[in-house]
């Protein structure tokens, strides 16, 4: 076990809190920067894929785990942010430019209906998002003059620096970089006042506003950033795509997102690169598997779907933590071993609240 | 002019008029407390005080200007604190990250800049860290310090609560029964701590309480209500002493 010796509080601000975190990320980061060397063009792809959902799952996880606002209609953010790309890279904008405006598009329509769905939460909430979904998967396959419906659009071929973005590694450091830069300006943002409003606002609505947080400002903030990330996720997805119609972005991928943060863990950043290699891989898994099922098994129709919903109910029963939380339980049994107590990670019971305000 | 001052304040839930015009002035510096048997309307004139609720008639003066149509988040700027009865803490969050966002008044920097963390930042949260840490260091919470409120008993979350109103720096502390559901030594500190934070502090204190042990141990002053109208206001020993409280109280004979 490790014992920190703290001499000064920038040793609770930094991200790497110790020489061991140095280390393992360190390591992490030669890994993946070194993995186009070793892995082969099917699994670069896959992984690529992986960090996409995984650049998606920040926005969701910001949403979701830290503010406390379920969505289950981000699916269309990722149309908005892939199609706006495609559309600006189409009418000769560079590279990194259309993706800074599929950004802001995303994010200023993600504004957009977290104003609106304000005064909404819970159920309500999910519903209404799911209904903006709806809403942005029909208008794009009717909007045929810009969309071109469901003839589907062409994704215009990238060039960085003046060189054509043709290779899958070429892609791959380019998610890679954008995955690194997504997850530091998240965790910057967790570390400081804005992050620390959206887990109050999380917590506690009453006493979020009590401290003096304003609700309004801060919800629709959380819900523009969440976009806005989502969109950078889906201008990659469009070039890994290739070609867009409104049915790559169906009700299917927004509930994906969200087994993807819970799986991983709701709460925690790790738990949505978990959650990624989770939702990227486990169709692989199946694949294999599917060779080895007999035939009557392994060729019944959703069967993919129903594995997802059977692994989400059984997340939610027995690990409400996630993949992250299971991890910290092995660490923790490894750290105090032989004295590891089960209860030690048993939920608490919340203390009754009567006094219901709103 | 009264510090905090509070004019006919009225609001009715459904046919229940919860508070009835209620007025009291409370000066700087005092500990005022509010007493009253249950359903009294305690709490409700709390909600209406901090902007929770905004109420049917009446006003509330605050420092010389009128808040009583702001909202809550415009409310606590002006240094206008409080806790709840039931505690309403950040349950998912430590203690350290309770206490901070107890700061959120005081920070300088925008959201945007937060993404990049520029070394502003850095300062604004060194500043706020030695803030808290002067909280944690008065009221004994070191030990607690890294704890996530969920893992953590009824009387330190208690605890937990004051200190983190307290980080918004106030001019003005409303405490919502401070010392329910404590046992008697949790209780004494409370009230210590209580005598330190209006003393020490300066900060005027507004309570309501049930314990007429740490009334009469820490408040200049008592309103007594009862069905949401004001029934006597003077002294401890005054009010424990007039018929209508005696009668709101144990029923008249």
């Amino acid at each position: 076990m490790r014992f920190l010796f703290k001499t000064h509080y920038n040793q609770d601000i930094d991200h790497l809190k110790h020489g061991g975190d140095r280390f393992w990320y360190g390591l992490l980061l030669v890994l993946v920067a070194a993995a186009p060397a070793a892995l082969g063009t099917f699994y670069l792809g896959e992984l690529n894929l992986v960090m996409i959902y995984a650049i998606a799952g920040v926005g969701l996880m910001l949403l979701v785990g830290y503010t406390g606002q379920v969505s289950l209609g981000h699916a269309a953010f990722l149309a908005i942010g892939a199609y706006t790309h495609s559309l600006l890279l189409g009418a000769g904008l560079p590279f990194l430019l259309s993706i800074v405006a599929a950004v802001l598009v995303s994010a200023l329509v993600g504004a957009g209906v977290g104003w609106i769905a304000l005064r909404m939460t819970g159920i309500y909430l999910a519903i209404a998002t799911l209904a903006f979904a709806m809403l942005t998967e029909q208008t794009i396959s009717r909007a045929e003059w810009l969309t071109g419906g469901f003839r589907g659009l062409a994704v215009p071929q990238a060039s960085l620096f003046g060189m054509p973005l043709t290779q899958g590694w070429q892609h791959y450091y380019v998610t890679l970089t954008l995955l690194v830069l997504t997850l530091l300006a998240a965790l910057n943002i967790l570390r400081s006042s804005t992050g620390r409003a959206m887990v109050a606002i999380r917590d506690s609505e009453i006493s979020a506003e009590s401290v003096g947080i304003n609700l309004a400002v801060y919800k629709t903030f959380a819900f523009a950033l969440s976009a806005g990330i989502t969109g950078l996720a889906g201008a990659l997805f469009a070039h890994r795509l290739g070609y867009l119609s409104p049915d790559a972005f169906t009700f299917l991928i927004s509930l994906q997102l969200l087994l993807m943060v819970v799986v991983g863990g709701v709460g925690s950043m790790r738990g949505v690169i978990y959650g990624a290699l989770f939702i990227g891989f486990l169709p692989q898994l199946l694949a294999i598997a599917r060779d080895t099922l007999p035939p009557r098994i392994a060729q019944a129709p959703g069967l993919e779907p129903g594995i997802f919903g059977l692994i989400l109910v059984l997340v939610i029963l027995f690990e409400p933590q996630g993949i992250f939380g299971r991890w910290l339980k092995i660490k923790s049994y490894f750290q105090l071993f032989p004295l590891y107590r089960r209860a030690t990670h048993r939920r608490q019971k919340t203390y009754l609240r009567t006094e219901r305000l709103r | 002019m009264s510090y905090l001052a509070a004019l006919d304040l009225s609001i009715s839930f459904g046919g229940i008029r919860a508070v009835d015009d209620v007025s009291f002035d409370v000066e700087e510096g005092e500990v005022f407390a509010i007493i009253g048997p249950n359903g009294a309307g305690k709490t409700t004139l709390f909600n209406l005080v901090s902007g929770i609720y905004s109420p049917d008639g009446g006003s509330v003066r605050f420092a010389g200007r009128d808040i009583t149509s702001l909202p809550a988040h415009r409310i606590a700027p002006l240094g206008l604190a409080r806790t709840f009865q039931n505690i309403e803490l950040f349950e998912h969050a430590t203690v350290l990250q309770n206490l901070l966002i107890g700061r959120h008044v005081h920070r300088r920097s925008m959201a945007l800049s937060h993404l990049l963390f520029l070394p502003a930042v850095r300062r604004e949260e060194l500043e706020h860290r030695r803030r808290v840490e002067d909280v944690i260091d008065l009221l004994e919470l070191a030990h607690h310090r890294e704890q996530r409120i969920a893992n953590l008993p009824y009387g330190v979350r208690k605890v937990v609560e004051v200190g983190r109103a307290l980080c918004l720096e106030p001019k003005l502390l409303l405490l919502d029964e401070p010392t329910s559901g404590l046992n008697p030594e949790e209780s004494e500190d409370m009230g210590f701590w209580i005598e330190d934070i209006n003393r020490d502090l300066g900060v005027t204190v507004v309570m309501v309480a049930h314990d007429m042990g740490l009334v009469s141990r820490v408040a200049g002053r008592v309103l007594a209500l009862s069905e949401g109208r004001v029934i006597a206001e003077g002294s401890p020993a005054e009010v424990q002493k007039n018929p209508a409280v005696v009668d709101a109280y144990l029923g008249a004979d």
